[in-house]
């Protein structure tokens, strides 16, 4: 894909979150819209996965660490064909399968169930460590939230993957700067974040996590590297692409009313996509 | 019962995973700094490679089991019964539970029976708090036999797989031939008449010695392994209440929601029976060898035995 077709992916990514959560009345959109431009690389071009084939047994894994954001897997799985786009507006529904959180179980295409912060980015370890243990060359992803890292289980996992030299784990930090009861280095700093990272003998690339060729060339990076893990700590802008939502910390996890739907995809819509 | 072969059930289950190891490719062993205590050395041993020391961190250590078990091995994911259960409660609910993966979680030092080291490390909550997770299976086994075939059961099972060991050498009492471990079906070791005793783990060589020494009063006990907690053997359980009409449950646990109160579940709801419910009265353990702490809690046989024929 150009760079103009992942913005364009990225741009209907981020509808698909608005009406999601407009639908739901309730949800995350905030970081997933922060997260959009990874969500769009990962499984528009990063990740060898089959949406044909959700299970094929030799896939590129993704466990949504920071599993508030599944307005954002959701409408990206959706966009990339994993089940009808139409079925985002039954998110958090009493009958849909659209969990509040990522559910293995019930949604095609997601790895791994998660939601309870600082969990995820374990599980992934367990993944980078089965193909390690099965000689398989499949590589595993995670996207973890700058506010959950302030959760000591992160670094239990980043401790065991660094000591195991899982190079085909790649850990990214959604450097949004902010979390529910404010920015995060008000309430309780993880900064500096790469160094901590390094100090766990990871491979580190901080990025704009808005640009697409830092985002491939990180990547790129990683994979080329051997004998480490890698961490991409990339800075985003909190409800980015959304004039109103960008970089306020109250729309972390409240649903956009009608007007501020209308509005939000009136401003998507002039993105020109 | 100086003559009868004694081996702790962890024992059992270090030397039953080298077995499973040799059987089957995709078993994998977690720990976290216990494997000289989980006794899972042996299989480190001779799969040194599918030997995965966690070090202490055991919420990670299960989130790994979870990942390994979502991408095709078998992981049994080893610690004491407090860290497995208690620390990492939650890693097991919503990492293991929720999405019913085929984690098995090897708990060794559960109960009293850890003796020294106190209450801190005498976990009698595990089975309460693994029993209130949807789909997750529970199992206390008595002896080293038992605990053995547990091992093999759930590898076989497609699930995730709560098993408790214990520290201490208790007696072999499963050791005969017809002996066979289902999950969910508990064994009757001993008819009678007059009551019956439900136990699990170290109780229920204790609870059986009990029953010889009921007998000599002329108390027929009717004894039941219930090695299964979840899911319970409820019809097992409702017969012999309905033959018996007295029933009381031995268990080195909490009397607050471990075996007795999973006797009582299905008693109150479909024959409800008189039960003595004995174990750890709702305090903590403390400081001992492991010996004298089941006899100052009454669960040796003379204790049992004792409470079984007042209640009677």
């Amino acid at each position: 894909m150009t760079v103009a077709e992942l913005q364009k992916t990225a741009n209907e990514i981020r509808k698909g979150i608005i009406k999601a959560t407009h639908a739901a009345k309730s949800g995350h959109p905030g970081g997933s819209l922060s997260s959009a431009d990874m969500f769009a690389y990962l499984y528009f071009e990063e990740m060898n996965i089959d949406p044909e084939n959700p299970k094929m047994e030799d896939r590129d894994r993704f466990v949504l660490s920071k599993g508030h954001v599944a307005p954002g897997l959701y409408s990206t799985l959706a966009e990339r064909g994993f089940f009808p786009k139409e079925d985002l507006l039954t998110l958090r529904h009493i009958d849909s399968y659209l969990q509040g959180h990522p559910d293995m179980k019930k949604i095609p295409g997601v790895d791994m169930s998660s939601g309870s912060l600082g969990q995820g980015i374990s599980a992934a370890v367990g993944m980078a460590v089965a193909a390690k243990l099965q000689g398989k060359d499949y590589r595993t992803y995670t996207l973890l939230g700058d506010g959950e890292i302030q959760e000591g289980q992160v670094w239990e996992a980043a401790m065991s993957a660094g000591f195991r030299k899982l190079d085909n784990l790649v850990v990214i930090v959604d450097n949004n700067g902010l979390q529910i009861d404010g920015k995060v280095d008000d309430v309780c700093s993880p900064y500096p974040i790469d160094t901590k990272f390094e100090a766990f003998n990871f491979n580190v690339i901080n990025i704009d996590g808005h640009n697409f060729d830092e985002i491939a060339d990180a990547l790129k990076k990683a994979k080329e590297c051997k004998g480490k893990p890698t961490a991409i700590i990339m800075k985003t802008v909190k409800g980015k692409g959304v004039s109103f939502m960008e970089n306020q910390v109250g729309w972390h996890g409240s649903a956009p009313n009608d007007e501020q739907c209308e509005q939000a995809l009136n401003e998507l819509e002039k993105v020109g996509c | 019962m100086a003559d009868v072969k004694k081996i702790a059930t962890r024992e059992s289950y270090g030397n039953a995973l080298a077995e499973l190891g040799k059987e089957n490719p995709n078993v994998v062993v977690l720990d976290a700094d216990l494997a000289a205590a989980t006794k899972t050395g042996v299989f480190k041993k001779e799969f040194p490679e599918r030997h995965i020391d966690c070090g202490i961190a055991e919420c990670n250590m299960v989130g790994m089991g979870a990942g390994l078990a979502a991408s095709g091995m078998i992981p049994f994911v080893s610690t004491f019964a407090m860290f497995a259960a208690g620390r990492a409660y939650e890693q097991v609910r919503n990492g293991v539970g929720y999405p019913h993966l085929n984690v098995k979680i090897g708990a060794t030092h559960g109960g009293i029976s850890v003796g020294e080291d106190g209450a801190t490390h005498q976990c009698c909550e595990d089975v309460a708090l693994m029993r209130t997770i949807p789909g997750m299976t529970v199992i206390v086994p008595s002896d080293d036999v038992e605990a053995k075939a547990v091992v093999k059961a759930a590898a076989e099972l497609d699930g995730p797989v709560y098993m408790r060991f214990g520290r201490l050498a208790v007696p072999v009492i499963n050791d005969t031939a017809d002996y066979k471990f289902e999950i969910g079906k508990g064994t009757v070791l001993r008819e009678g008449t007059d009551v019956t005793i439900i136990a699990n783990g170290l109780c229920v060589g204790e609870s059986l010695e009990a029953a010889e020494k009921l007998a000599a009063d002329g108390i027929n006990a009717k004894v039941i392994n219930m090695a299964t907690v979840k899911p319970l053997d409820d019809e097992l359980v409702i017969a012999a209440a309905k033959e018996t009409g007295k029933v009381v449950t031995v268990e080195e646990h909490s009397v607050i929601g471990g075996l007795g109160s999973a006797v009582c579940d299905v008693l109150s709801e479909k024959a409800p029976t008189p039960v003595l419910k004995l174990g750890v009265q709702d305090v903590f353990g403390h400081s001992g060898p492991a010996v004298e702490l089941i006899k100052e809690f009454g669960l040796d046989s003379e204790g049992i035995y004792k409470s079984v024929k007042a209640f009677v």
